[in-house]
């Protein structure tokens, strides 16, 4: 899928800042991560996490700083683009800290709706669809296959026609996943996926995200606060506190960072 | 009365709630209903109404003393108490008709919230329980839709030459489709997309102006002009759309219902053009597609309808006319939302309603689904005005009132938001029975007024709120099986 040399940051965040008000939630952040790696981004809560992925993604517009994704010899500008844009053009896909599903609907029309911008091209925007032409029902076919696929990889495929909201909440999170998958993303954000989750479903999650970002070759961007998630499969760990970055590299390096468990167990531990 | 066997500090402490509420009520009452500013030569002076305070006052308490006993476990003595009180309304002889009219409205909300209560309390479910039971109602109903639409539709096709069918009997067809058709076309906005339009009937009002207007000023015939009203109305919907769909919620909700009453000053007062509150008359009439007038004595070089077919002149024919385009209409809306459901489009306004962010995060963008979504409900919007003015022969911004568009939403959000069938049997109740109790007068607003309400209790989410997938991986049967059994187990 992906040509060019793997080691080529796939996105790179020059000085984000980003404030409310008097509130600097994100103060000059710079990283990047890489293709086909998984790049950890912790911290303890209210570092400004999500504050990054909804700057990265298009939700807020930054107040201060360049984030850049390239990929497929191209290179988009994210902080002038477009939520919708970002998600389409630049292939940048994302799940949520607190879960976004389309409740009501089934969970395969979850998968369906992420294909949208596919479909409707191939429904003439409509057109053929409403003559149902042959061309809009096999693109439909295909983006089922697709959402199978997924649904086969996240152990769904048994509830493929349930309402999304009635899910276990461990399913809803997965769903989410393979949702997010659906849009065939370069960069895949996930906010915090293992919250909320047991250790079995956590250890599942973990080779999920293993074999993502192997078998899809794509750079996947993590929030987590479980550190055994984190440990295990991030290949680049960076740390925020109150939105500034604290430390970055390696994860066996980032775990004896002083500053890192400075931040984490609280000031008095470092005094 | 109702209080008998209660502890009496128990009655006690519900009289003190009772009277409470009736405090407030009077606080609230005196000022809005107690006084009333009356025109006289002398100027303006404030004329007293402290009998109807009194009697607002003494309904609100018993009502919250109803209540309150009813949550204290009273719910038998309080209904009959209630009965008691609309058989009185009904059969007694009461000062005013206001004053009967109040008895029997609150006496029947007490009266049903008690009965709610017995069966509650009565029946060992829970409320989820019992929604998820008429969610499974809602199901097989939806299953047995698929049988019940074309049978209604054969109905509706037949309609005209059953016995019964008089020329009242067809007109009121024309009305209840009419309504039908703008409860599909606000569906889409409403029920699929989940944009609360209040003034949908401002583009029912751009459809038929650019009708009347077209049609008397350029002499161009009903079919040239419908899908030109359409376009017109599709066009006001994007127009609206711009400013408009940058909002949320309920700020959304009431610049739609701004622009609705902008629509109808403009038409109110630009009399250059659209003859200003006197409205516009001798609208003319469709022709049969162009070929043939309904007429006895058509003009020189057009032919007669009845002339075609070989029939006697009845006007009923152009009536029974009428009927089948505005049956025709209604249906293109019905196939284009049953379709459109299972089109990305479709899908996408259904994911906006469930949660618009995820959808930015999907790549899509948002302000074209829902300008789409706009300007498809705009021009049957359009199309249903368009049929509007030329049945009427006359129109005049007095049709395009709030209360319009109240009663289009009403059947859409009876009906349970996104139901075609529901939007059917929601008409049928909220414009076919005020219209078939013409008779009551000024009642029927009440009882359509109680009707609400007993649907809003009965079915918070409409009649009918059941949602089928519109695409199955697995067999029909299987998926409603397991998540019946689902949710059996949790
Ligand atoms: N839209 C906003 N307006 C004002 N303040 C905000 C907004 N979004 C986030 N913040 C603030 O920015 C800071 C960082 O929040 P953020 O949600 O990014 O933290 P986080 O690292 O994701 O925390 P958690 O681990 O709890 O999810 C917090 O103090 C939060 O209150
Ligand atoms: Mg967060």
């Amino acid at each position: 899928m992906s040509e060019g040399n793997a080691a080529s940051p796939l996105l790179t965040v020059e000085h984000l800042t980003q404030r409310f008000g008097g509130l600097v939630a994100v103060s000059d952040v710079s990283f990047s991560a890489r293709d086909r790696e998984i790049t950890a981004i912790i911290g303890p809560n209210g570092a400004g996490k999500t504050t990054l992925f909804n700057c990265l993604t298009g939700f807020y517009t930054p107040t201060v700083g360049r984030l850049t994704a390239s990929h497929s010899g191209r290179t988009w500008l994210l902080e002038r683009m477009e939520a919708h844009e970002i998600a389409r053009q630049a292939r940048v896909a994302r799940t949520f800290q607190n879960v976004r599903l389309f409740g009501g609907m089934s969970v395969l029309e979850n998968l369906i709706v992420a294909q949208h911008n596919k479909l409707m091209a191939a429904s003439c925007f409509t057109l053929a669809g409403l003559f149902g032409l042959p061309s809009y029902r096999k693109a439909e076919a295909a983006a089922v296959e697709r959402a199978r696929y997924w649904l086969e990889r996240v152990g769904l495929v048994d509830v493929a026609d349930w309402q999304a909201g009635n899910l276990p909440y461990g399913a809803q999170r997965r769903l989410e996943i393979a949702r997010a998958m659906c849009t065939e993303p370069r960069l895949l954000c996930l906010d915090e996926p293992a919250a909320g989750l047991n250790p079995r479903e956590s250890a599942d999650l973990s080779e999920l995200l293993l074999f993502i970002r192997d078998h899809h070759a794509i750079g996947v961007l993590l929030i987590e606060h479980d550190m055994s998630v984190v440990m295990q499969i991030s290949d680049h760990v960076v740390v925020l506190d109150y939105g500034r970055k604290i430390s970055e590299g390696p994860s066996a390096q980032v775990r004896n960072d002083p500053a890192v468990i400075r931040a984490y167990l609280g000031e008095e531990e470092g005094a | 009365m109702a209080g008998a066997g209660t502890p009496p500090s128990d009655f006690k402490a519900a009289l003190g709630e009772a009277a409470a509420a009736g405090g407030i009520a009077l606080l609230l009452t005196l000022p809005l209903v107690g006084m009333r500013t009356l025109e006289t030569s002398g100027g303006l002076v404030i004329h007293p109404h402290f009998a109807d305070v009194a009697l607002t006052v003494l309904l609100v308490f018993l009502g919250r003393l109803g209540l309150v006993l009813i949550e204290a476990g009273r719910g038998g003595a309080v209904l009959a108490a209630a009965a008691a009180m609309v058989a009185a309304g009904w059969l007694l002889p009461f000062p005013t008709e206001a004053l009967r009219g109040i008895a029997l409205a609150g006496g029947l909300v007490v009266a049903l919230r008690a009965g709610l209560a017995l069966r509650s309390r009565h029946s060992t479910l829970t409320q989820a329980e019992r929604d998820r039971r008429m969610d499974r109602v809602g199901a097989r109903l939806q299953d047995a839709s698929r049988l019940i639409g074309p049978v209604a539709v054969l109905f509706a096709l037949v309609l005209p030459f059953m016995p019964f069918a008089n020329r009242g009997v067809i007109d009121l067809g024309c009305l209840l489709l009419t309504y039908i058709m703008l409860g599909w076309g606000l569906n889409i906005v409403v029920g699929l997309a989940g944009l609360l339009d209040l003034g949908y009937v401002a583009f029912y009002a751009v459809g038929a102006y650019a009708y009347a207007l077209m049609a008397t000023t350029f002499g161009l015939g009903f079919w040239v002009c419908l899908p030109l009203a359409g376009i017109f109305a599709s066009l006001y919907g994007l127009m609206l759309g711009f400013p408009v769909l940058r909002l949320r919620g309920d700020y959304f909700a009431i610049v739609t219902l701004a622009f609705a009453e902008i629509v109808r000053i403009v038409l109110l007062n630009w009399t250059a053009v659209t003859n200003g509150p006197v409205g516009i008359a001798a609208i003319p009439r469709p022709s049969f597609f162009g070929i043939a007038d309904f007429t006895n004595s058509p003009a020189e070089g057009h032919l007669a309808f009845h002339q075609l077919f070989g029939l006697t002149f009845a006007p009923v024919h152009r009536i029974i006319f009428l009927y089948y385009v505005i049956l025709a209409l209604a249906l293109v809306v019905n196939f284009f939302t049953l379709r459109i459901r299972r089109l990305p489009l479709g899908r996408a306004w259904e994911a906006l309603r469930e949660d618009d962010i995820a959808c930015t995060a999907l790549g899509i963008n948002r302000t074209n689904i829902k300008l789409a979504a706009f300007a498809i409900a705009g021009m049957f919007g359009g199309f249903a005005g368009a049929f509007f003015a030329t049945r009427q022969g006359f129109i005049s911004p007095e049709s395009f009132t709030f209360i319009e568009s109240a009663i289009i939403l009403a059947v859409v959000v009876l009906g349970g938001m996104g139901s075609q069938v529901g939007v059917v049997i929601a008409a049928l109740l909220v414009v076919g029975l005020p219209e078939a109790f013409r008779d009551l007068a000024q009642y029927r607003m009440l009882a359509f007024g109680v009707g609400m309400v007993l649907i809003m209790l009965w079915r918070p989410r409409g009649l009918l709120a059941h949602r089928d997938p519109t695409i199955l991986l697995h067999l029909r049967k299987s998926a409603r099986q397991q998540q019946a059994e689902s949710e059996a187990r949790g």
